[in-house]
């Protein structure tokens, strides 16, 4: 279509260019005729905006120039000279010679231009700033927070008459935001006095909006200059807050400059409802107070519905006093565990009684005061959605994201902790993941790609899954990468999982490019580095060309977990319960019948086992009777023998000093009720390390 | 039954493409190719809104906007007057011979009709 508007164009602009060079002609032997400048003004003024308008920017910049000049001799600023007709026939052949170079796409000579433009200003004493050609309305990107306004918007008695209606511009502000009209017709004449066409009514608006004071100005800007307008901020959103009122009605008159100091001290003396009080002291009149009243309405009501928005009725506390409160309750499970131990040593009904009940109570703050750490992961969901709109729009592509289980609980540090990984994960799937539309069309599929986020509760993990139907992981070029790297050997024969698994290692990159996003080999490393100090663990599978799903899973808290207390000797120490299948028995019988290998048969499947006395090198020797702890860890079943089982246990999760931060095989300890200390074992560690040494 | 609008503009590409942008708005349109015509067809339909040029040969802008206030049909009807950036005294001049609004040159198709959106209703 918009060739058709070309061509129209091109036409016209050749039909003015010769009646230009007639014009122009005419003007050098009659050079004071106010017509024919006139003419060739308006000439070069068609041309200079109809060009831009179709996208011949180069000649609207250029006749913008010389039509400048024009319009100097229009107004008789400057004389009509030979050296002034030259230099515009001049300049009508080189716009002439664009038109006819427009197609082609060839500019025109560039020092031509120049040498014309240069030569017109030289007619003009001070030089001429080149206007900047400018979009007439520049978009503004005005994403701001909340923010209500006050504006008063009172047009002159002669609106009507040029033209603009001010219940369109009412109907305008509506659409920015939540907003409260009242009409002030306070100065309509009695009806004979009426003059029908006048405007005698003015208006209060209370508008609450987030597209800030630009859009406001906007809407009135055609009416600008014939009416009083006054727009003020009186809250921004964040002030809003559900607690405090607002502002009492007599402070609102009085910012509005209805009402004096002196006069509202007066009518406060009298100590009655200040609306009333105020109308009938005749101070200001009902329309006024209605007026301020419904801002009053209004900020309320925007409150009432953020406050709702957000929760139902909540008090803010900071987090810090709510991890003193969770230090507190694992402190209390530690003491009631001792309590019910020494309860149990004694032969007495009536303790037992008593710390049966401390063991329930404590059970029940222990829950909930985790329970108020827990945030709904749905807030940094929303927070990706900008990322992923900004970084697909700065890519070019177009990708749209959903997202599930946004109300899945996780504890606020994990959370937190989670923003990044989360972060470099999804930008990953942007980036390296969907491709551009084009190459989506060709590939058979939908031009929009799609990234799926969701959180799912499994057990005492929250499952997080990072979908998008992108080009998915091209495993040649991992292995070809992978070798390069030399992080495999060139004959290695990988499974596909540990295949893709290597992209998780440091320096690896397969993109070809580095752009601003990703692709400069840090970050999966780091990400997997993440995630398992969260003692959470990530997973990807991968379909190439259909795309690729990321599994992260994260343990629900950081602070407590429930664990299984085993006996090693005089030892103790603690499994993740989440962790643990099955306990079995193992006689020396069944060691025997192994050969030496290190597996058992449990329900007639083959369970490698780790034998832990020797694993950690304990004294004493194992009883006739040992028992295997079944784990599963990724999927795979593994055995971890010790010597006796004693049963489920509150664990309050205490991090080891530096010496033994870095103890293979153990994430941490606790302290049982006698007041001595388990090691937690890190099960996945231990295997790894296992298989490491065996390979 | 369809809104007319009026554009008053010597340049024909002009005329185009406001008209083609209003008619696939939905408004019906008469064109007038310079001031002296638009008063002329002013005088003969009722029009909703016109949108004029300022420059134009026979009858300006200016002129067009004073002659159609004076008609007791356009007395109220929304005028928007295209100007270009360096024009600001012409805007001036244009508001008090009574144009409700402007649109600054080049606009495109989509900065049009916000205008007539906002003026029209």
């Amino acid at each position: 279509m918009i060739d058709v508007h070309r061509q129209a164009f091109k036409e016209e602009a050749y039909e003015l260019l010769s009646e230009l060079e007639s014009s122009l002609l005419e003007l050098e032997e009659r050079p004071d005729d106010s017509d024919l400048i006139g003419r060739v003004f308006r000439a070069m003024h068609t041309i200079k905006g109809s060009g831009s308008m179709f996208g011949f920017d180069d000649i609207a910049s250029f006749t913008h120039e010389v039509e400048t000049i024009f319009d100097m001799v229009r107004n008789g600023k400057l004389e009509v000279t030979k050296i002034l007709i030259n230099l515009t026939l001049a300049a009508r052949d080189q716009i002439k010679l664009m038109l006819d170079n427009s197609d082609t796409g060839g500019g025109a000579d560039l020092k031509e231009s120049g040498r014309i433009i240069a030569g017109l200003r030289a007619l003009v004493a001070c030089e001429v700033p080149a206007a900047p050609l400018v979009e007439a309305n520049p978009v503004q990107s005005a994403f701001g927070a909340q923010v209500t306004y006050r504006i008063r918007f009172a047009p002159s008695r002669e609106i009507f008459s040029r033209g603009s209606n001010p219940l369109n511009l009412l109907c305008e502000l509506r659409e920015l935001g939540p907003c409260s009209v009242v009409a002030q017709a306070g100065a309509l004449p009695v009806l004979e006095e009426m003059d029908p066409e006048a405007c005698y009514v003015y208006w209060d608006i209370i508008l609450t909006t987030d597209q800030g004071l630009n859009a406001i100005r906007d809407v009135f800007i055609f009416v600008e200059d014939d009416c009083e307008l006054t727009i003020e901020a009186v809250a921004a959103h964040d002030e809003l807050s559900a607690e405090a009122g607002y502002k009492k009605l007599g402070e609102i008159l009085l910012e509005r400059g209805d009402i004096s100091f002196e006069e509202m001290a007066g009518v406060l003396a009298k100590q009655k409802r200040f609306g009333e009080l105020a109308v009938a002291s005749g101070i200001v009149t009902e329309m006024k107070v209605e007026s301020a009243l419904a801002e009053q309405r209004h900020v309320q009501a925007v409150r009432q519905e953020k406050s709702s928005a957000e929760v139902g009725n909540s008090i803010r506390v900071p987090a810090e006093r709510l991890d003193v409160l969770v230090n507190l309750v694992g402190e209390l499970v530690t003491v009631q565990a001792r309590l019910s131990q020494t309860a149990a040593g004694r032969q007495d009904a009536e303790l037992v009684a008593i710390a049966e009940e401390v063991e329930r109570l404590t059970g029940e703050l222990r829950d909930s005061a985790l329970n108020i750490r827990m945030l709904p992961i749905g807030s940094t969901f929303s927070k990706f959605k900008r990322l992923v709109r900004d970084l697909s729009s700065e890519l070019g592509k177009e990708i749209e994201m959903t997202t599930d289980g946004a109300e899945t609980e996780l504890d606020k540090t994990v959370i937190e902790k989670l923003n990044d990984p989360l972060v470099h994960l999804i930008r990953n799937s942007i980036d390296h993941g969907v491709e551009l539309p084009e190459t989506r069309l060709s590939a058979g599929k939908p031009r929009f790609g799609t990234v799926h986020l969701a959180a799912v509760h499994s057990g005492d993990s929250v499952l997080i899954t990072i979908k998008d139907d992108g080009a998915g992981l091209d495993k040649e070029a991992i292995r070809a990468k992978a070798v390069e790297r030399g992080l495999i050997a060139a004959t290695a024969e990988l499974p596909e999982k540990e295949l893709f698994a290597l992209i998780f290692a440091p320096g690896f990159s397969t993109a070809k490019k580095v752009s601003s996003v990703s692709g400069r080999g840090v970050g999966m490393d780091v990400v997997k580095r993440a995630i398992e100090a969260l003692r959470g663990s990530i997973e990807i599978a991968s379909v190439y060309g259909e795309g690729t799903r990321i599994m992260v899973r994260i343990p629900l808290t950081l602070a407590i977990i429930e664990s299984l207390l085993v006996k090693i000797g005089r030892d103790f120490f603690m499994l993740p319960l989440s962790l643990v299948d099955e306990c079995v028995e193992l006689t020396r019988e069944d060691v025997a019948r192994a050969h030496g290998r290190n597996l058992a048969i449990v329900r007639e499947n083959l369970v490698p086992y780790i034998p832990l006395r020797e694993r950690f090198c304990l004294p004493g020797v194992a009883p006739e009777i040992e028992h295997i702890v079944i784990t599963e860890v990724d999927g795979v079943r593994v055995g971890l023998v010790v010597d006796q089982v004693i049963g489920e246990h509150q664990t309050v999760i205490k991090s080891l000093g530096r010496a033994y931060r870095n103890s293979e095989g153990i994430s941490g300890a606790t302290i049982l009720g006698d007041g001595s200390v388990a090691l937690i074992l890190d099960v996945p560690q231990l295997v790894q390390s296992v298989e490491a040494e065996a390979a | 039954m369809a809104k007319v609008i009026m554009t008053a503009d010597d340049s024909a590409s002009v005329r185009q493409m406001v008209s083609f942008t209003l008619k696939q708005g939905g408004y019906e349109v008469v064109e007038a190719v310079d001031g002296k015509e638009a008063l002329q067809k002013l005088a003969g339909c009722k029009v909703a809104m016109l949108i004029t040029d300022l420059n134009m040969p026979n009858l300006d802008g200016i002129g067009l906007i004073k002659g159609a206030r004076a008609l007791a049909s356009c007395k109220f009807i929304p005028i928007i007057m295209l100007t270009t950036e360096s024009q600001d005294s012409r805007k001036q001049e244009g508001k008090s011979a009574g144009a409700t609004g402007w649109i600054v040159k080049p606009f495109k198709p989509e900065q049009l009709m916000a205008v007539v959106k906002k003026v029209l209703g």
